[in-house]
C-alpha cells in the first residue's frame, strides 16, 4: 500500500541490527569530536577535561606570552550543549579578573559568542577570539564598564590595574583574584 | 441513529477514498480496504500545533491518535488554543485537547501523554504509523529526527515512520515531508534556520536603549549576580515577577519605558507570537499529508512547502536535497564484524588498512565514552590508555562508534559486530 519502500534504497545497509538498538552518538558530540581534532592550540593555551568521556565540558586556560596580561593563567569553562552547532558553546571565566569584556561573574563578551555565532564557526574559531580579548582588550564593548573607562582614559593606568588585579589586589575597589602562573 | 451519523460525518471524506482521482497512484485500490486502513493508522501528534493537528487529524478519519505536549493551558493560549476554556487553565493541554476531541467525534480513541517527546525510546515511537509534529524548538525537532532515522531498519519496512513537520513564526511557516533515511532530513534543512538574532551582551550590559534590554540584563546579568543559588525557571511566576521588577528599575535608570509583565514573558521564554491563522494553514497543510500518507489517495508534499504571510501571500514547494554530509543521514552507521580479542590500537590499525574504511588518524568515541581522541593533547593522554584495552572491554556487541578523521570532510559511523 504504502510505496515508499520501493524506492532506491542503499544496498549497504542490507544487514539488519544484532539486537537491540544501543545508543547512538548524538550529532553535537560528533561535531565538537571534529573540532577538538582541529584545533590549533599553540604554547599559550590548554584544556583540560575533568571528565574525558564528556567532550561537551572541559576548560580552557589561556597564558598569554605577549600583551598587557603577559604571565597570567586565564581559566574559562566550556559547555556545549546538544543543540550545538545551532547553538554557540556557553563560555564563562571561573576567576574574578579585571578585564573590559569580561564581567566580574565570568560573561565574557565576545560576538561570535552571541549575536554573530553561525553553526559554520567551529571551536577554534571561539578559542582563537578569546585569546584575542587578551592581546586586545577593547574599550569598545564594555561589559566591565570602569575597567573599560580606565582603559579609554589611560591607558598607562590601565595596565597598572591589570598588573595589580593579576597579583591579586583591589583595583576600584574590587577585589580580584590571584591569576599569576 | 449513530451509524446514519457517522456516515454522515464521513460522507465526503469517503468519496475521496472510494473513487480514484486523476492524480491517484495507477496501483492504488481505492474502497474500504483503504477506509480500514486509513482508521486503524495509529498516529502521533506532538508540540505546539496541537489543537490544530488533533482537531484535523480526528476530522480526517483518522481514530487511534496519540498526542505528546508537556505544558499546561496559560491564559495567553485561549485566543487560538479553541480546544480550552477558561477553567481549563492550569490543566496538561494534552489531556484537556484529548478528552474534548473525543468528546467532539465519536468513535476516535485519543491517548495523551504529559511529557517531553525525549521521555520516549525507540519502542514507543515504533508503534506508530506516521508522526506529525508541530513543535516549538529546532532541538527537538533535531531530536525526533535523528530517533526516527536511527529506527529505519532496512529488513523491516514497517520500521520507516514518515515525519511531517509543521513550524510557524508569526505570518510564515512550513511543512515538510521526511521519509527518514531516503529523503532529505532536518538536520539537512538545519541551515535554512537563521540562528534567533542576538543582541550584544556588552549592549544588555551598558547602553540599553530598547525595554527588551532591560529585561535581558535582569534575566541574564542581575539574576546571576543576585541570585546566583536559585536557577531561573522561565515557568515560574515569582522568577518572572523578579526579573520583571529589576527591568522596570533599570529602565527608569535610562530612561526608557515599555517594559511589561508580558514583554518580560515574552523575552525570557524566546516567544515569537503565534498567529492562530498561520498555525491553521501550517496545520491543515501537515495533517493533509498525513491522510495522503496513510491512504495513498493522492500524491503526498515532496518534500518541502513554504508559507509567507508578512506581506500578501506567498507559497512555494521545492524538493530539499538530502545533504551527503549530513551528520544524521548522510553516514548512517554500516555494519563492521571485529574480533572482540583485539585491542582498540591493533583495531585503529586495521582502519588504515580496510578498504572501506583508509582512516589514517582517526578519533572515536561510543555515546558515553570517548575511546580515543587524538588532539587535543591533554585528551589524547586521557584516552592513550584505552589503546591497549581489548574491544570487549570498551564497546558491546552491536554497539555504534563514530569516527573522525582529518583527511575526510566527513564523520563516519560504525556498528562493531563482534566476531
Amino acid at each position: 500500500m504504502l510505496k515508499i519502500w520501493s524506492m532506491q534504497q542503499q544496498a549497504e545497509n542490507a544487514e539488519g541490527a544484532g539486537g537491540k538498538k544501543k545508543k547512538k552518538v548524538t550529532a553535537a558530540q560528533l561535531r565538537v569530536q571534529r573540532d577538538l581534532q582541529e584545533l590549533t592550540l599553540g604554547s599559550t593555551m590548554k584544556m583540560s577535561f575533568p571528565n574525558p568521556d564528556d567532550i561537551l565540558n572541559f576548560t580552557l586556560t589561556i597564558e598569554p606570552d605577549e600583551g598587557m596580561y603577559k604571565g597570567g593563567a586565564f581559566h574559562f569553562s566550556f559547555s556545549v550543549n546538544q543543540n550545538f552547532p545551532h547553538d554557540p558553546p556557553k563560555v564563562k571565566c571561573t576567576q574574578k579578573i579585571y578585564h573590559p569584556n569580561i564581567d566580574l561573574e565570568g560573561n565574557v563578551c565576545l560576538n561570535i559568542l552571541r549575536e554573530d555565532w553561525k553553526p559554520v564557526l567551529n571551536l577554534n574559531a571561539v578559542i582563537v577570539g578569546m585569546q584575542f580579548l587578551f592581546l586586545e582588550p577593547n574599550a569598545s564593548d564594555p561589559l566591565n564598564k570602569e575597567a573599560a573607562d580606565d582603559l579609554r582614559q589611560n591607558r598607562d593606568a590601565f595596565k597598572r590595574n591589570v598588573r595589580a588585579s593579576m597579583a591579586g589586589g583591589t583595583v576600584r575597589s574590587v577585589h580580584y583574584e590571584r591569576v599569576m602562573k | 441513529m449513530a451509524s446514519a451519523d457517522s456516515s454522515l460525518r464521513w460522507k465526503h471524506l469517503h468519496k475521496v477514498l472510494t473513487k480514484s482521482g486523476p492524480f491517484s497512484d495507477e496501483d492504488w485500490v481505492p474502497g474500504p480496504e483503504t477506509i480500514t486502513a486509513l482508521e486503524t493508522s495509529k498516529i502521533l501528534g506532538a508540540g505546539g500545533l496541537g489543537c490544530e493537528i488533533l482537531k484535523n487529524l480526528a476530522l480526517s478519519g483518522f481514530k487511534d491518535i496519540h498526542v505528546i505536549d508537556m505544558d499546561t493551558i496559560d491564559i495567553s493560549n485561549l485566543n487560538r488554543q479553541f480546544l480550552f476554556r477558561q477553567s481549563d487553565i492550569g490543566k496538561p493541554k494534552a489531556e484537556v485537547a484529548a478528552a474534548f476531541v473525543e468528546g467532539r467525534v465519536k468513535g476516535v480513541k485519543i491517548t495523551p501523554y504529559v511529557g517531553k517527546i525525549q521521555d520516549k525510546d525507540e519502542d514507543y515511537y515504533m508503534q506508530f504509523k506516521i508522526v506529525v509534529c508541530g513543535l516549538d524548538s529546532i532541538e527537538a525537532r533535531r531530536w525526533i529526527n535523528a530517533t526516527l532515522i536511527g529506527m529505519v531498519d532496512p529488513e523491516n519496512p514497517e520500521s520507516l515512520k514518515p515525519l511531517i513537520d509543521g513550524g510557524t513564526e508569526g505570518f510564515k511557516g512550513q511543512a515538510r515531508v521526511i521519509l527518514p533515511t531516503l529523503s532529505s532530513c532536518i538536520e539537512c534543512q538545519l541551515d535554512m534556520h537563521a540562528p534567533r538574532p542576538a543582541v550584544p551582551l556588552c549592549t544588555i550590559a551598558t547602553i540599553p536603549r530598547q525595554p527588551q534590554h532591560c529585561i535581558e540584563w535582569a534575566h541574564q546579568i542581575a539574576w546571576q549576580e543576585q541570585r546566583k543559588d536559585h536557577p531561573f525557571d522561565t515557568d515560574d511566576l515569582d522568577h518572572i515577577g523578579w526579573v520583571y521588577n529589576a527591568a522596570l528599575e533599570r529602565g527608569k535608570q535610562f530612561n526608557i519605558h515599555g517594559v511589561t509583565f508580558q514583554m518580560t514573558q515574552g523575552v525570557v521564554k524566546n516567544i515569537i507570537p503565534a498567529i492562530a491563522s498561520t498555525n491553521a494553514v501550517i496545520a491543515a497543510a501537515t495533517t493533509s499529508e498525513a491522510l495522503k500518507i496513510a491512504t495513498s489517495c493522492n500524491p503526498y508534499l515532496d518534500n518541502y512547502m513554504m508559507y509567507a504571510g508578512e506581506e500578501g501571500v506567498y507559497t512555494y514547494t521545492f524538493e530539499a536535497e538530502k545533504k551527503p554530509d549530513c551528520p544524521v543521514c548522510g553516514n548512517l552507521a554500516r555494519n563492521m564484524t571485529v574480533d572482540p580479542e583485539m585491542t582498540l590500537q591493533d583495531y585503529i590499525d586495521t582502519l588504515g588498512d580496510r578498504p572501506e574504511a583508509q582512516l589514517k588518524k582517526p578519533s572515536m568515541r561510543t555515546e558515553e565514552k570517548t575511546l580515543y581522541q587524538r588532539f587535543p593533547p591533554q585528551l589524547e593522554a586521557q584516552t592513550r590508555p584505552n589503546l591497549k584495552r581489548k574491544l570487549r572491554d570498551l564497546v558491546e556487541n552491536g554497539q555504534e562508534i563514530a569516527v573522525s578523521d582529518p583527511a575526510y570532510t566527513i564523520d563516519f559511523r560504525y556498528r562493531l559486530l563482534f566476531k
